[in-house]
């Protein structure tokens, strides 16, 4: 749809009623796949393999091969249930979900069907201004992921005109967890946020249980949001759609905002919506339809045969129920008084989404204010214009490095800003970029000394000045040096260094 | 030296350890064989090329006085369900034709590690659907009794390369019968280990609840050997028990060697002594009842009133975890690939690879499992047989309260004719209605051969059941049982045709 044939995003919330649903999808980063011993791309150690080079005779559903369940992805399940306030089944099974597809090796999936391995939880998220939504959670089960399809000789990289395709089996296996929502009424025109805060208090906790490394530009956190509208007061659900393929956080407030937009306007033209997948597209900001989803969608559930139910001890559960990291609001209380922020400060981190990565880089050495500089100044605004995530750009051990090379004088702020240019451009850590790019600071004062009387020697008229008391004067040779440093020189040491040669220091 | 080939595994094993023949020997003996009757009875789908190289690194280690197991240097036959990682494993299909995975199943490496020597890979029904070998993808075994007439499936060619001397050992799978029906109408011995108690990594699947890998064999003892080998806990399938096993060769020797079958009960099951079989079937069964008796045991009748749901029940239980199973054979990843004339979509290419690579009985109950599994018909189908399934493990448990072991027939009938029900899949699925119980429970059985029927002289077989885990006791039973029809009855292979 148009832009131009949307409804005003608030007439459609002054109109309609809206319900929203989310699926999201967390990659856990065990070592190896869910039911197989190949490694998991979804853990950095092995992410970015060439295609098809992690895979076994079960990731290919080789005849003959078995699936054998990864016990810490059990571990991880369970700890990610927890962590939503949900309960955890004594006993859970696998199914298998039938459909034909290629990237689907065996042609089923291994999923979780009528029996999750957690249900029934909740959990608070915050909203910018500081108010606190409550999200049902109906249940976290676990399944299998599938390999990735690239579609070749199409104009759009889509299936639709591609002449063939390619199949990489690499993920076919990453374990996932599927964390489903029950339906969110009443959030009116705060949809969009609350969409936001959702995905990104999800994955919060998965971060802070250290259970999946949550890079969304790497699909390890994938949102689907179930979008319906029916009218004000109505008291009844409108059909929905889900929208596939939201994978950032800016992606989940954008895409639910559309969506809104777009059923308003059909609804307000008397026509009716269809139940439906949409997919996402980040560059026109806009859904399109994929394939019709109704409820008659028949997948031949049954219980996985090659598995055994999964039963863990209470013995195990209240071991990961103790090991749990505090609940997300109680965190955030914590770290704004230990890093001595104001309300808003803190806010600016939380609503960027940067809480894990500021708190990261001050637990890799950074001060507090620092690591909050960096993240929601310079990083953000790198982010902001090449439209990717801050997280995407640099990690937080590579900051907490910059800040420390200019606490230790070794940069400049602005040779620091030139590093960070160098690291998000991919020229190494910090420290290789400053050697590479020669950034560093020059600290042997016999060459700065050589540049001052050089400085001097084109002002003499300086030296007087200071020893007269016109400090100040001292500006014009430290600019002069600065600028024959070609910025490598830390300023404060040359000031010094002048006002030591007028014998006024 | 023909005469190797007669001899029991058990045998063979002993002239091997004592260096009365060399591994090289005993192999060729068996090659020249299949080169002499495969021809007719085509039990073999591929002859392995490295036999006689496995042997002679047999043969070498025994030289250097390496420890080897008793059946080190003992050729097999392999169902060629299983994958091996040197020979096609096509389980019967045109879909898998060429197919060489990059891997053994478990039973087969532990058969290598053990010693044992693969001779090849044996025919079957396709995706082992069939109690007759004659929906193979790659034509009918005989049954080595009589030409004409069916091996028994879906592991016929495992069972007629023993009969027929090619072999003296062999691997089996039964998913409703397929190791034991095969094994009763060709003279032969084979067992139906508990569920969970032989790996099913690797073995091609059929359907998974059901399937389980199982010796073929002469000789009640020879089988315990065999099981020995394969059995015991694997962690690559997670339905494997993690049990320790008790030595069932141990067990063999025991019943071998037992005067007395005092205070054994056998219970007969009512409802699988039924008036429907062959006569001479039904005689034979009484007769070895009676030589039971006269050894001491005592016989109970027991009922087991679910057994007669236990086809039924089996019928929509098989196709629908076959119907999941078999779609991963779509012509992406491995297996045939057809593309239909001037190319097609990954749909056209699935449909058209299946439509020519599987066979009719395949399709059939592909079929019927995806109609078992869909939305609407899952409870009144698949729910229901999973419930007549557990009422049939309820029978069990009350059946084995009053029996140590339960026995019946292991066929209604003695070998059809090729091609006599080939057009009639209910009259082929009844045929499995002895054996298809001990499936649907998880319980162990064997058959071993109980003489001729006088009206066609064909075999007869004898079907012992245990408890879960209690297979042991099936080899004790039954090795004492053999030695009972022995005295009575003769080896009943001494019988068969030459062949050759």
């Amino acid at each position: 749809m148009a832009r131009a044939d949307l409804m005003d995003f608030d007439e459609a919330c002054q109109r309609f009623d809206i319900a929203l649903g989310f699926e999201v999808h967390v990659e856990l980063s065990t070592r190896t796949k869910m039911f197989s011993d190949a490694p998991n791309p979804a853990s950095s150690e092995f992410h970015g393999a060439e295609p098809n080079t992690l895979v076994t005779p079960v990731c290919l559903g080789l005849p003959g091969s078995l699936p054998v369940v990864n016990e810490q992805a059990i571990e991880h399940a369970i700890s990610l249930g927890l962590a939503l306030g949900c309960s955890i089944a004594p006993s859970s099974r696998f199914a298998r979900k039938n459909y034909f597809y290629p990237d689907l090796a065996k042609n089923y999936q291994i999923s979780q069907y009528d029996e999750p391995i957690a249900f029934d939880g909740s959990i608070e998220i915050e909203l910018e201004d500081g108010r606190t939504v409550a999200i049902g959670i109906e249940r976290a089960h676990m399944e299998e992921d599938a390999g990735k399809l690239t579609h070749v000789g199409g104009a759009t990289g889509r299936i639709q005109g591609a002449e063939y395709s390619l199949v990489d089996y690499n993920r076919a296996g990453v374990p996932l967890v599927e964390i489903v929502t029950r339906v969110i009424l009443g959030t009116g025109a705060d949809a969009p946020a609350v969409g936001r805060a959702y995905v990104s208090t999800i994955r919060d906790i998965a971060l802070a249980l250290g259970v999946s490394e949550g890079r969304m530009e790497r699909g390890n956190l994938r949102c689907d949001a179930n979008v319906s509208l029916s009218p004000k007061g109505s008291g009844v659900l409108g059909t929905r759609t889900e929208t596939k393929n939201v994978n950032s956080m800016r992606s989940v407030e954008r895409a639910i905002r559309y969506e809104i937009q777009r059923q308003a306007a059909i609804l307000d033209a008397g026509g009716a919506i269809v139940q439906e997948t949409r997919h996402w597209h980040e560059d026109t900001g806009t859904t399109s339809p994929g394939r019709p989803k109704s409820d008659a969608d028949d997948y031949r559930y049954f219980p996985e045969p090659d598995l055994l139910p999964v039963q863990p001890s209470a013995v195990l559960v209240e071991r990961l129920r103790a090991a749990l990291p505090e609940p997300p609001a109680a965190r955030r209380r914590r770290l704004r008084e230990t890093w001595g922020f104001t309300d808003l400060e803190f806010r600016d981190v939380v609503n960027a989404g940067l809480l894990v990565e500021v708190e990261r880089t001050v637990a890799a050495g950074a001060a507090p204010a620092q690591a909050r500089k960096w993240w929601t100044g310079e990083i953000s605004r790198i982010a902001n214009a090449s439209d990717r995530e801050p997280a995407e750009l640099i990690d937080p051990a590579a900051v907490a490095e910059l800040v420390g090379l200019v606490e230790s004088g070794a940069l400049t702020d602005r040779l620091a800003r030139e590093a960070l240019d160098g690291v998000v451009a991919g020229e190494g850590s910090p420290a290789e970029v400053v050697e590479r790019r020669g950034l560093a600071v020059v600290s042997d004062d016999g060459a700065l000394v050589a540049a001052i009387d050089e400085a001097l020697a084109a002002q003499p008229d300086v030296l007087e000045k200071i020893r007269d008391g016109k400090v100040q004067a001292a500006g014009a040779v430290i600019g002069a040096v600065m600028k024959a440093m070609q910025g490598k020189a830390d300023a404060a040491r040359v000031r010094e260094l002048v006002l030591e040669r007028a014998g006024s220091a | 030296m023909t005469e190797l080939t007669r001899l029991p595994a058990a045998e063979l094993s002993d002239l091997l350890a004592e260096r009365e023949v060399s591994s090289v020997e005993v192999v060729r003996a068996h090659l020249d064989r299949i080169a002499a009757v495969d021809g007719a009875v085509h039990a073999f789908l591929h002859v392995s090329d490295a036999a006689l190289a496995a042997a002679a690194a047999v043969d070498a280690a025994r030289g250097d006085g390496a420890a080897l197991g008793p059946l080190a240097g003992v050729p097999v036959a392999i169902k060629d369900v299983l994958c091996t990682h040197d020979m096609p494993s096509t389980a019967g299909s045109r879909i898998l034709e060429g197919w060489v995975p990059p891997y053994d199943a478990t039973p087969v490496a532990r058969m290598r590690a053990a010693g044992l020597v693969p001779l090849g890979k044996t025919n079957m029904d396709e995706f082992a659907m069939g109690s007759s070998t004659e929906h193979s993808a790659y034509g009918p075994t005989r049954n080595p009794w009589d030409l004409d007439r069916i091996p028994g499936g879906s592991g016929g060619g495992s069972a007629a390369a023993v009969a027929a001397l090619e072999a003296p050992l062999a691997l089996g799978s039964d998913t409703g019968g397929s190791i034991r029906q095969p094994g009763a109408v060709t003279g032969t011995v084979g067992v139906k280990p508990t569920y969970g108690g032989v790996s099913r990594y690797g073995a091609i699947a059929l359907a998974s609840s059901l399937d389980q890998v199982g010796p073929v064999a002469r000789t009640v003892l020879d089988a315990a050997l065999l099981h020995d080998v394969i059995g015991g806990h694997d962690p690559k399938d997670s339905t494997s028990l993690p049990d320790a096993w008790p030595s069932f060769a141990d067990a063999a020797r025991e019943g071998a060697g037992a005067d007395s079958l005092r205070g054994v009960r056998i219970g007969v099951v009512r409802e699988l002594d039924s008036a429907g079989f062959q006569a001479g079937v039904t005689q034979r069964f009484h007769e070895a009842l009676e030589l039971l008796v006269a050894a001491g045991a005592e016989i109970v009748e027991v009922s087991a009133p679910h057994f007669e749901y236990a086809v039924a029940a089996y019928y929509v239980i098989l196709p629908a975890e076959a119907s999941s199973n078999l779609a991963k054979f779509d012509s992406v990843r491995f297996g045939l690939r057809v593309t239909p004339p001037g190319g097609g979509t990954v749909e056209q290419v699935m449909a058209a690879t299946r439509e020519l690579g599987f066979g009719p009985e395949v399709k059939r109950r592909v079929i019927l499992g995806t109609y078992a599994l869909s939305a609407g018909y899952y409870d009144a189908y698949y729910g229901s047989a999973q419930q007549v399934r557990t009422l049939i493990q309820r029978d069990f448990a009350a059946a084995f309260a009053q029996a140590d072991v339960l026995v019946s027939p292991a066929a209604p009938t003695t070998a059809f004719r090729i091609g006599e029900k080939v057009d009639d899949p209910l009259a082929m699925y009844l045929n499995d209605v002895t054996t298809i119980p001990a499936n649907l429970a998880g319980v162990p059985g064997m058959a071993l051969p109980m003489g001729l029927a006088p009206e066609d002289g064909l075999p007869t077989g004898f079907q012992l059941m245990a408890p879960a885990r209690e297979d042991a006791r099936l080899y004790r039973i039954g090795a004492t049982l053999e030695r009972l029809l022995g005295e009575r009855h003769g080896a009943i292979l001494d019988r068969a045709p030459a062949l050759a």
